[in-house]
């Protein structure tokens, strides 16, 4: 769970540390990419493992367009940028979580059938539930391929030369924008892959988001702010931290452990375990 | 090669210049001269696309500029390294160099102009693995004009390449400008430091208060006694 986590907040910290942008909508991205992964199952019986590339695919666009129409005009405000751009991420979270109750309905879904879902896998004597290691393993997979991206080619060394300096680029030649879409593409993408694998097992429903987008924020503050890395290394911690304090504490205090870890973190280390801000 | 015609750019109401007109034709080294606030870094900015003139035109090769996107400037043939250089600080001298030949990618030869590079600033070559933001004050303006210089540009627009360097090193950058005029490039240089810049320049531009005061040959200009009086200093 924690690597999904990790996977999560992976396309959280790509957006922020890009362009210093939170995106509140976070969750309802990965609200959006469970509905796909639900509908493609329902009327086409795609399988949601199979379906997967096509819901990250479907995401990128999604992430992309929403930077283009949207948050490129919020980041041009002249005075309050940074309250705009949270206004107006929170805005399209509550937009898209209303439009998803009025054409989806609140109704709980799930997907009964799936290749993975509900099935184990015995590793060395120990059961493991088959989703959820498919999930960690397509994380890992996920978040080596972004880390190949962004070494190895060069939109991602210009990725990350817009997240140094935005307003150097096009001495370069290289339209800002542009990486801006690709950054929001490359997080939707992301965030849709973890909702494909999550819809096998998770009950999917219009506020589903919520929690998973807090943690997601907690994780990426855990990590450290602007680090890719950091966030997947701290989804790690928070999934492990989740499962032993639900050995201990009872299950529906689950959370708490994740929270308490966090703040001490942010005591001692206000920038996060892995940030250099 | 460059005509920029009548251009006015203002900041929020304050006019930096106003009615600018300069010529620059191939293969010539111009230098812009003129005290602090003159408007020399506006021009520049106003040329690059980096600032929206409010009025006048700016055409490149029979082609208007302004109102261009800068990264559509960029690669119509101008490379323009700022005041403060832009590197991308936390990125190694290799990828900043790299992030030069961007508009390049794919081709075979993208990394070209690099041999000019090591030629004019070898030490640049010692250091590819260091961050930019490691390299000293003098190293980091040589890796800017070397990362303009990967863009492969017909026009290097330089602000004040002299800035913060120790004086060693700004004779070092003065002497790899004529080296890159020689190289087939033409450059627009704006100093303070007059007297270098003309000494290395063919035309010269004066500028006061967002006006050209003077324009002529270098070598006439330097002559002018009230300008060995009121820059000079002699």
């Amino acid at each position: 769970m924690g690597l999904l986590y990790g996977l999560i907040a992976v396309g959280l910290a790509l957006i922020f540390g890009l362009m210093d942008v939170t995106n509140f909508a976070h969750g309802e991205f990965l609200m959006i990419a469970m509905y796909l992964s639900f509908f493609l199952f329902a009327f086409f019986a795609i399988d949601p493992l199979l379906s997967a590339p096509l819901v990250a695919a479907a995401m990128f666009v999604f992430g992309a367009v929403v930077y283009l129409l949207v948050v490129r005009f919020a980041m041009r405000a002249k005075a309050n940028a940074g309250m705009v751009q949270i206004f107006t991420t929170f805005g399209l979270a509550i937009l898209m979580r209303g439009l998803a109750q009025f054409f989806f309905t609140p109704d709980y879904r799930s997907i009964p059938q799936s290749w993975v879902g509900g099935k184990t896998i015995s590793i060395a004597g120990i059961f493991l539930p088959a989703p959820q290691l498919i999930g960690a393993l397509v994380s890992i997979l996920a978040f080596a391929g972004l880390y190949l991206f962004i070494h190895r080619t060069d939109f991602g060394r210009a990725l990350e030369a817009t997240r140094e300096d935005p307003g150097a680029v096009a001495l370069v030649g290289i339209d800002k924008n542009r990486v801006f879409a690709l950054g929001w593409g490359l997080g939707a993408a992301l965030v849709g892959l973890a909702g494909a694998i999550m819809a096998s097992f998770f009950y999917i429903y219009p506020d589903v988001g919520a929690s998973f987008a807090l943690i997601a924020y907690v994780t990426v503050a855990l990590g450290g702010f602007g680090s890719v890395f950091g966030a997947f290394a701290g989804g790690i911690i928070v999934g492990l931290v989740e499962a032993t304090t639900a050995l201990v504490l009872p299950p529906s205090l689950k959370s708490v452990g994740i929270y308490a870890v966090y703040l001490l973190v942010v005591f001692i280390r206000p920038r996060g375990l892995f940030g250099s801000m | 090669m460059l005509s920029v015609h009548e251009v006015t750019t203002a900041y929020q109401g304050l006019v930096a210049i106003s009615a600018v007109s300069i010529e620059v034709q191939k293969g010539e080294i111009v230098c812009v001269a003129g005290a602090n606030g003159a408007g020399k870094s506006t021009l520049l900015k106003s040329i690059a696309g980096a600032e929206r003139p409010r009025s006048g035109t700016v055409t490149f090769d029979g082609k208007r500029l302004d109102g261009m996107a800068q990264h559509h400037i960029t690669a119509t043939g101008i490379a323009y390294v700022p005041e403060n250089r832009r590197l991308f600080p936390r990125l190694s001298v290799r990828d900043n160099l790299r992030l030069g030949s961007y508009l390049y990618r794919g081709e075979a030869n993208r990394e070209e102009p690099l041999d000019l590079v090591f030629t004019l600033f070898p030490r640049l070559s010692e250091r590819l693995e260091q961050r930019a933001e490691t390299l000293s004050g003098g190293e980091q303006q040589m890796l800017a004009i070397g990362r303009a210089l990967m863009t492969r540009p017909r026009l290097l627009m330089l602000d004040e390449p002299s800035q913060g360097i120790m004086p060693k090193l700004v004779d070092e950058i003065f002497q790899a400008v004529k080296r890159i005029r020689d190289a087939g490039m033409t450059v627009l240089i704006v100093e303070q430091r007059m007297a270098e810049c003309l000494e290395i320049a063919d035309r010269a531009y004066i500028l006061q208060t967002g006006r050209v005061l003077m324009q002529g040959a270098a070598s006439e200009i330097i002559g002018n006694p009230d300008v060995r009086k009121a820059y000079l200093g002699l």
